[in-house]
């Protein structure tokens, strides 16, 4: 029996090669752009920095015993007196302006990212619930998320800090609240389109439960539009944590993320001293550009109308 | 027509009565506001005195009830810092805000619609290759970074324009205003440009997208069988049909404009209501962060009305839908 099934298993693997699944043709689509393909790898290389942020960075921004405010504000290029090259030179506090950069990349990019999770998690579950129960059920959640969506983001979030006050969760959950309706609107659209089809039909005559129909029947045939949208926020998430912090309402001063990081060279900005804003924003920009032009790439592949 | 109007206005009325609850609700939640004005060693009584003044010991149905009767006589209570009516100091710095968004959102249209429609109509060609890039980078630049570059280049190392304030202002119609004299006008370039940038990206999208979209339907081929001049096509038939979302959208993102005013006011210390309303949340000022939501809210809902309206003018189909839905 043994050696029949090792002698059947390279034939399967083989084969299955050549069958061209739907992840291989998504793949060979997504990758047939040059400019989404490298936007994929930087994303990549942004996130493994992000994680093993300890290793990577040269210096730690935190430990106090490495950080000297004698090398405060110096020009990128500079050497410490202890020898460490500042590439980006340093920050008002004297750290190393690329470990606080990887660092700050770190909150930027887990904010987002978390955020962006939760948020999709219950805009899905809510815009699925309306799409299948419809009646007033939809019409309520849909009237919510019409009159929150008729309010800019930015205004939203700006008065739920004032309310919750900074932090990395207070700031997750203002960007949860902030971020759902969007995910809520794009699910239900697409739902809307697939309860009518006779497989949802077939489901409700075997009398599966609500639940079940729901996440195991409707959700995965609503997901491409999902994962496009999801991109897209995580890259707002971002950049809306950023000018929150900016503003003095996101994050304490305690955890710099990217946003935190430019707000601090504000002060110095006018002196001339320019790469202590000038840096982070780069850093963020790449983040941001990087996660849109792979959504960008992910909604032209995942479109069902172009068809490729 | 007249139904949909109706329609629309009593939605309005519960959106901006809902929003009532939410923000005096939000806002009650607000820090401690007694903490702020009673010195660490007032007694008691005066500590009273001060609760009672400011209308905090009743139970809050009974403050909500008078806030949306005083309100509605356009009083919303009074500044804790400057003493004054909150209502009124907000409305103060209104011309600067608007002011400021208008400006941007001139820019948004002035510069986005040829831009979006040139790369529209020759979406091949190297220019338009640059124009998309660049909507790009201006959806994904962070606006308040840009705005610090901007301060950067153009006020620190060029010394060309400054980077703060309004700089001089005359009356006109007697509010303040500063694109009328050079001076104030300069003031107004950067923060301009800077709060415009993501909109005219959005006004290039929408544009381009509406212009490769309606270039090949039959009315353009038959002006341009009836032998009309290319850009009467473009200026006239096209520029028609493709102004449906541009209306809409920029509509709506008027009140983005300002709401993202707050950033743009920030970073170059623009005296209007953005910068107002995050000074009042450091210093927990609650009478002047309600009323600036509330006059966010109202001027959102007058927004969407009017897109509401121009939208069911310029396309019928959506009033017929809204009636029978």
């Amino acid at each position: 029996m043994n050696t029949i099934a090792e002698q059947v298993a390279p034939i399967a693997a083989a084969s299955e090669v050549k069958v061209e699944t739907p992840f291989r043709r998504f793949c060979t689509a997504f990758l047939d752009s040059k400019v989404a393909t490298t936007a994929l790898i930087v994303l990549g290389i942004l996130i493994f920095m992000a994680l093993f942020a300890p290793l990577i960075s040269p210096t730690n921004p935190y430990d106090l015993a490495v950080v000297s405010i004698l090398d405060s504000k110096m020009p990128p290029g500079t050497k410490s007196l202890d020898g460490v090259t500042f590439l980006l030179g340093t920050d008002g506090a004297g750290r190393d302006l690329v470990s606080a950069m990887i660092y700050g990349l770190r909150i930027s990019l887990g904010v987002g990212v978390m955020s962006g999770i939760f948020a999709m998690a219950i805009g899905a579950t809510v815009g699925l619930i309306a799409a299948y129960f419809g009646g007033r059920t939809e019409n309520i959640i849909m009237r919510i998320v019409d009159i929150q969506l008729s309010f800019p983001a930015i205004l939203v979030a700006l008065i739920l800090l004032a309310i919750l006050g900074k932090g990395v969760d207070k700031i997750t959950i203002a960007l949860i609240i902030v971020q759902w309706a969007y995910y809520a609107r794009t699910v239900r659209g697409s739902a809307l389109v697939e309860r009518n089809k006779e497989y949802i039909e077939a489901a409700t005559c075997l009398a599966i439960g609500h639940r079940r129909i729901l996440f195991r029947h409707l959700l995965p045939n609503c997901l491409p539009p999902l994962i496009v949208v999801g991109t897209i926020q995580t890259a707002h998430a971002i950049s809306l944590e950023a000018t929150l912090s900016f503003l003095g309402v996101g994050l304490p001063v305690s955890e710099p993320s990217l946003g935190l990081l430019i707000s601090n060279g504000f002060d110095y900005m006018l002196s001339g001293k320019y790469w202590i804003s000038f840096f982070p924003g780069i850093a963020l920009l790449i983040t941001i550009v990087s996660i849109n032009l792979v959504g960008d790439q992910l909604r032209d592949v995942l479109n069902p109308r172009l068809d490729r | 027509m007249t139904v949909f109007i109706i329609r629309r206005l009593m939605q309005s009325v519960l959106v901006v009565f809902v929003m009532s609850f939410l923000v005096f609700g939000g806002v009650n939640l607000v820090g401690d506001p007694v903490e702020m004005m009673v010195s660490d060693e007032a007694d008691q009584e005066e500590r009273e005195r001060v609760i009672r003044s400011m209308g905090l010991d009743k139970p809050w149905y009974v403050q909500y009830g008078l806030f949306v009767a005083n309100a509605a006589q356009g009083d919303l209570g009074k500044s804790f810092v400057y003493g004054e009516q909150a209502l009124g100091i907000i409305v103060q710095r209104m011309p600067a805000t608007f002011e400021l968004a208008l400006a941007a959102l001139l820019m948004a249209i002035v510069i986005g619609i040829p831009l979006g429609v040139y790369s529209g109509l020759n979406s091949e060609s190297r220019f338009s290759k640059v124009i998309m890039a660049g909507s790009i980078l201006g959806f994904s630049l962070p606006t308040f970074w840009v705005g610090l570059m901007f301060i950067m280049v153009f006020a620190v190392m060029l010394g060309w324009l400054p980077s703060t304030g309004r700089g001089e202002t005359v009356e006109l119609l007697g509010i303040n205003v500063s694109f009328l004299t050079t001076n104030g006008l300069s003031h107004l370039i950067l923060p301009a440009v800077n709060l415009a940038l993501f909109k005219i990206s959005l006004v290039i999208r929408l544009a381009r997208a509406g212009t490769r979209e309606i270039v090949h339907m039959d009315f353009i081929k038959f002006a341009r069988a009836k032998g009309l001049s290319t850009q009467r096509v473009i200026m006239v038939h096209l520029m028609k049909n493709i102004m449906i979302p541009v209306v809409t959208v920029l509509g709506l993102e008027f009140g983005g404009l300002i709401a993202f005013s707050v950033v743009t006011e920030t970073v170059f210390a623009w005296p209007g209501m953005g910068k107002l309303i995050i000074d009042s949340i450091q210093g927990l000022d609650r009478p002047v962060i309600v009323a600036y939501l509330m006059i966010i809210v109202l001027v959102f809902v007058v927004i969407n009305l009017v897109v509401d309206v121009l939208y069911s003018i310029l396309d019928p189909r959506v009033r017929i839908q809204d009636v029978k839905g």
